[in-house]
């Protein structure tokens, strides 16, 4: 199959049409409910009498919390309530990490509202409830906080010496640490020929969705706290409940349709204060987010500092990698412990390296916390090995995609943690399919326009870490009228999450995608699927989907096959009727009629289960951690203003190994998007902070692209069929972005023949880095 | 404070309300007139999820007093196009997938339109420019730029 619009293009092995949904350029079945404009969000939700929140934030990034005075707000006319950590039932709350298995000691303290210490600028201090936003803010500067500053750390290798001073009260600074070893590598460094040594540095970034953080909640009449809210987890149900000291089986989350997540929305944002404010009151209540205070409040993606040494052969073998990452954690751990595993799993990217020895570490400071951000770890450690690589290229004359081509892993070779990649990895493909694309170099329009192509290739993982034993569950109906149900907890958070598990409910039954209906995201109603996080909802929710269509299709096929005097496995569902091989046929509805007339389930509820086995070991750093991997190549030219430092992006091709594309339309999507939202990364994204102030605290001083800022991307998809995916599908949705900054810093090395180390790779530091200031 | 009666048109339809001199029409039309369709993203004039026409202008509902629209007509994604009746733009948003999470679309979809009513045949650096106050998150902005490239290029043949 070669499908073809515009630029983009599709490879498959697959020459005969074996799908007649899946892999189809097909509009969501939810497309027109957004387009139109009545697709209700988080806030678009309005509850009579509800009371409306603000948070008061705290002003310093380190101070001791000595008193606060709530009484001349709850004085204040129109306040219902303040809310302050005393009045949490469970405040300070530990979550343990590895849930089924036991990782080893890190635990992640957490409290809902602060006290005793402040530990991040922003860190909320009380909740206001009001009977409007106006008299919630007035009631807000009526609080008195008494704090006592204090000194604070804010550089994570500072907070990582003895003497440093310390963000919690019990905790050490030091989060945890990983290693991986393989080989020696000390003889790996004999064995190069040439060896590059850098330090790296990556700044905190925001999800900077256009939706912001936003919900209301209700008590129920059978005394069941509702919240409505954006959010990647309506799992958290649990943990809500556990700060509430109530059963889990007291609080409901509901997630409509989601304006954007990227992994800002997998922690809990807005949903704890909701509920603490309707159990105190009984009454509804509703918070939004302003942007300041998503940009102060809500997770980044975590800084990190990275030191390489890359060493090679004079052929361009890696013998010998190094690398020592330490992370910011900031002032809560949060996800920290989680992001910084898939960093070390990823440390050595997509490439054999004889000798490796990487040690990672996660440090608490003062700046806003860290935890998931779209590609959850592997994104950092991707700048530093593709840079690095580009390094080794150049001082042994050869070209990026000559040195990659020697170093590339391939399916049946092992990661540096011992993990063999049994599935398809086809990442050399992807290298050479884009930079292809990419074309020749565009001649530079005038004498100071220099013009630089680059690549870099990654690795990311799709689905959780296997040691927790994942989960997803999918109902799968069908009406008598011959249309389908699907009942599953999933988060659509803009992806297609529930148009994907149509599409697959769709091709089993033979019926159309506008026959499909999806319940999604309530934890009371539809079964659980767990987070719509990890790129794991069409590898998880997708295969509890497929199981439950077959065994749907099953019961339906038994009924038909008697009546058509065929067997059962021969039949064909398509076009919504049943045939047997001889060609006579039963229509699906009719089928539906005799199966329910005869007391026979129309009905399954599945369950997926991920596989775990040969768990890691975090003593030795060897073992599983994914069930497997997206590989992929981004491509970009650009033009570098030598007198202004301004790059303007000529051209991006992105080229990944998605397995089976289950809809051209949304996959594309997610290359798209992501090659842009990485290049954001690369290019402009920073959240700046001065001890632990964060100083960029709108979309006017974050630097965000708009339309004039970047070119078209051009896709290219490989369909190895080799995914543990629904029909072979791998995920996209993170990995697609993972490569984008370090394309766009190589190419600019390339145009100005020096390498700038820290993202973003700004006009500032491209100025200096030609005029040597 | 003083409240001040103002009546304007949303999607043609009349409307009367009672505003302090600082409502902004964003929270009139979403806190006042449950007009959800327009966006809350910042508040700031910086995103442009909230992007409505008034008078066929486009402008930001949360940079936009709504003491200052009295008599005006105010459009947004619902007076564009119905289920019906979809406009163009829609249509063509549809089938190239360009609404990925959805929330810049009703205001991306405003601001093209106004584009295409000021230029039926822009070329892609106009279109960009005309969609340049329009944050989106999701979709990188190809595919959004393929639809609205589609209605211009009809419109020119």
């Amino acid at each position: 199959m070669y499908d073809q619009n515009q630029d983009s293009a599709i490879f498959s092995g697959n020459t005969e049409e074996k799908h007649s949904i899946i892999g189809k350029r097909l509009p969501r079945h939810d497309a027109w409910e957004k387009i139109l404009g009545e697709t209700k969000y988080a806030e678009d939700y309005k509850l009579s009498n509800m009371l409306h929140l603000k948070i008061l934030r705290s002003e310093y990034p380190a101070a001791k919390l000595l008193s606060i005075d709530i009484s001349l707000a709850e004085q204040l006319p129109g306040v219902e309530v303040v809310l302050t950590a005393k009045d949490v039932p469970k405040n300070e709350t530990v979550t343990k990490f590895g849930q089924t298995h036991d990782v080893g000691g890190f635990a992640g303290f957490s409290r809902t509202l602060a006290d005793k210490k402040v530990r991040f600028m922003g860190e909320a201090v009380a909740i206001v409830a009001a009977k409007d936003v106006k008299t919630a803010a007035k009631a807000l500067k009526l609080i008195k906080v008494d704090y006592q500053p204090l000194e604070g750390v804010f550089d994570p290798e500072v907070a990582l010496k003895e003497d440093a001073y310390k963000v919690g009260e019990e905790e050490t600074n030091l989060v945890c640490n990983y290693k991986v070893r393989k080989g020696n590598i000390d003889e790996g460094f004999k064995q190069a020929d040439v060896i590059v040594e850098n330090t790296y540095r990556v700044p905190m970034v925001d999800h900077a969705y256009i939706e912001p953080e936003s919900g209301v909640a209700w008590m129920g009449e059978d005394k069941v706290i509702n919240i409505r809210a954006a959010t990647q987890v309506i799992e958290h149900f649990r943990g809500i409940a556990e700060i509430l000291e109530i059963p889990h089986n007291r609080v409901r989350v509901i997630a409509p349709m989601v304006g954007g997540g990227f992994g800002g929305k997998e922690d809990i944002t807005v949903e704890t204060f909701l509920a603490l404010v309707v159990q105190k009151t009984g009454k509804p209540a509703s918070l939004t987010y302003t942007r300041e205070e998503s940009i102060l409040a809500h997770s980044k993606r975590h800084a990190y500092v990275m030191k390489y040494k890359t060493g090679a052969t004079k052929d361009g073998k890696l013998v010998a990698m190094e690398a020592k990452l330490i992370q910011d954690s900031g002032g809560y751990i949060y996800l920290s412990p989680w992001v910084l595993l898939y960093s070390t799993v990823n440390a050595t990217g997509p490439y054999d390296v004889t000798h490796v020895k990487v040690d990672t570490c996660s440090v608490l400071t003062n700046n806003t916390f860290g935890s998931a951000n779209r590609g959850f770890g592997a994104n950092q450690p991707c700048f530093a090995y593709e840079s690095q690589l580009d390094e080794l290229a150049k001082k042994l004359n050869m070209t990026p995609l000559e040195i990659r081509k020697k170093n590339f892993l391939h399916t049946g070779d092992a990661l540096a943690t011992g993990r063999v990649l049994e599935h398809a990895v086809e990442t050399e493909a992807t290298a050479e399919k884009a930079l292809a694309a990419l074309g020749k170099p565009t001649e530079p329009w005038a004498p100071h326009i220099k013009i630089g192509q680059g690549l870099a290739a990654s690795m990311g993982s799709y689905g959780r870490n296997n040691f927790i034993h994942d989960t997803s569950r999918s109902y799968v109906g069908v009406e008598l009228d011959g249309t389908v149900v699907i009942r599953c907890g999933v988060q659509d958070i803009g992806c297609g999450q529930c148009s994907s598990l149509a599409q697959i409910a769709a091709e089993v039954l033979g019926v159309s995608l506008n026959d499909v209906t999806v319940y999604y995201g309530d934890s009371a109603l539809t079964p659980l699927a767990g987070t719509t996080t990890a790129t794991r909802q069409l590898y998880m929710s997708g295969n509890a989907t497929i199981k439950a269509a077959k065994v749907v299709r099953s019961n339906l096929a038994k009924i038909a096959g008697e009546q058509l005097n065929a067997n059962s496995d021969d039949l064909v569902f398509k076009d919504h009727k049943i045939t047997a091989p001889d060609g006579n046929s039963l229509s699906f509805d009719g089928v539906i009629k005799s199966c329910a007339g005869q007391g026979g389930e129309l009905y399954a509820i599945e369950q997926f289960n991920a596989p775990a086995k040969d768990l890691i070991n975090f003593k030795t750093g060897q073992g599983q951690v994914f069930s497997d991997f997206t590989f992929g190549t981004i491509a970009m030219e650009v033009a570098v203003d030598t007198e202004t430092g301004k790059v303007d992006v000529l051209k991006i091709v992105s080229c990944f190994d998605v397995g089976q594309c289950i809809n051209p339309l949304s996959a594309e999507g997610q290359m798209e998007g992501g090659a842009i939202y990485g290049l954001g990364y690369g290019m402009c994204e920073e959240v700046i902070l001065e001890k632990g102030i964060t100083l960029t605290h709108s979309l006017g001083e974050y630097i965000l692209h708009s339309s004039m800022d970047v070119p078209k991307v051009q896709t290219i998809m490989i369909e190895s069929g080799g995914g543990v995916g629904p029909f072979g599908a791998k995920g996209i949705g993170e990995p697609a972005t993972v490569p984008a900054a370090p394309a766009f810093s190589n190419a600019v090395a390339d145009a100005i023949g020096q390498r700038i180390f820290d993202l973003p790779v700004s006009p500032e530091k491209i100025v200096k880095a030609i005029h040597n200031i | 404070m003083k409240q001040y009666p103002v009546q304007f048109k949303v999607n043609g339809k009349s409307r009367e309300v009672l505003v302090t001199a600082d409502e902004t029409l964003l929270d009139t039309l979403r806190n006042q007139l449950e007009v959800f369709e327009v966006k809350n993203g910042c508040e700031q004039g910086d995103c442009g999820a909230c992007t409505v026409l008034i008078n066929g202008k486009v402008v930001n509902a949360c940079l936009t007093l709504t003491v200052q629209i009295s008599g005006k007509e105010v459009t947004t994604i619902k007076g564009i196009g119905t289920d019906e009746k979809p406009h163009p733009l829609q249509k063509s948003f549809h089938k190239h997938g360009a609404s990925q999470c959805g929330f810049c679309t009703p205001g991306m979809i405003t601001s093209s339109k106004a584009l295409l009513d000021e230029n039926p045949n822009p070329d892609i650096d106009e279109i960009k420019k005309g969609i340049s106050g329009n944050f989106c998150r999701c979709t990188g902005y190809t595919k959004i730029l393929d639809a609205i490239e589609s209605v211009a290029n009809e419109n020119q043949s």
